[in-house]
């Protein structure tokens, strides 16, 4: 029962918040200065979401070379980088991944 | 005449989206499947878990709750770090907002639902690429419904047969690799590639604060560090 209500009240919250600027739109003129930020908001938010993820394991950071998936990460993001392919870019780092555990095991 | 025209290009950029979003499905179809295992694992009830998926719809919530009941928090504070674990939404609420402006709040309501990291990420792509023509929306609408099915699909798979799936194979990854081949693309430029790095660097510094916070400083920073490398050049 408590669960349930955590659920709807979370996924209320969360829906209000999509929903928040896009209510607001053509209503409400966006200043400038928050028009323009907003061209950083996806490489910052991804950025964020990614960085931890590959360099902190169980909360030390990790910038070795025994790291599996930062060189995972490199890897992937090269061949991003290069190709612009979303497909190939998961991939390639998803393989990667799992042959080097595989040579370290 | 005019009218078919009309409805063949609703219906060809609705599938444009839902083959634009399909890479991404293969990152993202196993975190639906581990979810529903970690789901379980917590004691949430299959019914509860499955629908969790579709009522709060935000993966990286699903997961910290599951977390959460594991180890008996209370429920305000459950509450609590959904709602700032997706604050990031806003972000992409204000910066797609412009291009859904003239929409039916019917259809506002609508996109906003489906609006996660991934349809996000592909539906502004498209707009920044083509503008806000009559019927992008329908092109938004194709991403996210492909994101919500095979989100809602991997969640019931995960909780019907997850439990054989070896951790060993460290499928959580793809989710990482998903939001590394989505930001790519947007390292255009110094400003961009200053915002992700500084982002990305407080993101690890801020890693061990409470319900996320760190991420939402990082996102701010990096903004900010965008904005102030615009002006440098």
């Amino acid at each position: 029962m408590k669960l349930w209500l955590v659920m709807f009240a979370g996924g209320l919250l969360t829906y209000l918040t999509r929903l928040s600027f896009i209510a607001l739109a053509g209503k409400v003129e966006f200043p400038a200065w928050l028009q323009r930020s907003l061209r950083y908001v996806p490489p910052a938010v991804l950025s964020a979401i990614i960085f931890p993820e590959i360099l902190v394991h169980e909360g030390h950071l990790n910038l070795s070379f025994g790291n599996d998936r930062l060189i995972a990460g490199l890897l992937a993001a090269l061949v991003g980088w290069k190709t612009r392919n979303m497909l190939l870019t998961i991939v390639v780092g998803m393989v990667s991944l799992l042959l080097l555990q595989a040579i370290r095991r | 005449m005019q009218k078919d025209a009309l409805k063949s290009s609703r219906l060809s950029l609705f599938l444009a989206g839902l083959k634009a979003e399909l890479p991404l499905l293969i990152g993202v179809f196993p975190f639906g499947l581990i979810y529903g295992v970690l789901a379980l694992e917590a004691g949430i009830p299959a019914s509860a878990a499955q629908a969790m998926s579709a009522i709060v719809f935000a993966g990286s919530s699903q997961f910290i709750t599951t977390q959460l009941v594991g180890n008996g928090t209370p429920a305000f504070v459950m509450v609590l770090t959904i709602f700032i674990v997706n604050l990031r939404h806003a972000l992409y609420s204000a910066s797609i907002a412009p291009y859904i402006s003239k929409l039916s709040n019917g259809w506002k309501g609508l996109l906003a639902y489906l609006l996660t990291d991934e349809a996000y990420a592909i539906a502004i792509t498209h707009y920044d690429r083509e503008g806000s023509q009559p019927n992008s929306h329908w092109f938004f609408l194709g991403a996210g419904v492909a994101l919500w099915s095979t989100w809602q699909a991997s969640t019931a798979i995960g909780i019907l047969v997850g439990a054989v799936l070896p951790t060993t194979w460290s499928l959580d990854f793809t989710l990482s690799l998903t939001f590394i081949a989505l930001v790519m693309p947007y390292l255009k430029d110094r400003p961009s590639l200053g915002a992700a790095l500084a982002a990305g660097i407080v993101a690890v510094l801020g890693n061990s604060l409470p319900y996320k916070l760190g991420l939402v400083a990082a996102a701010l920073v990096g903004i900010l560090v965008g904005l102030l490398l615009e002006k440098v050049k």
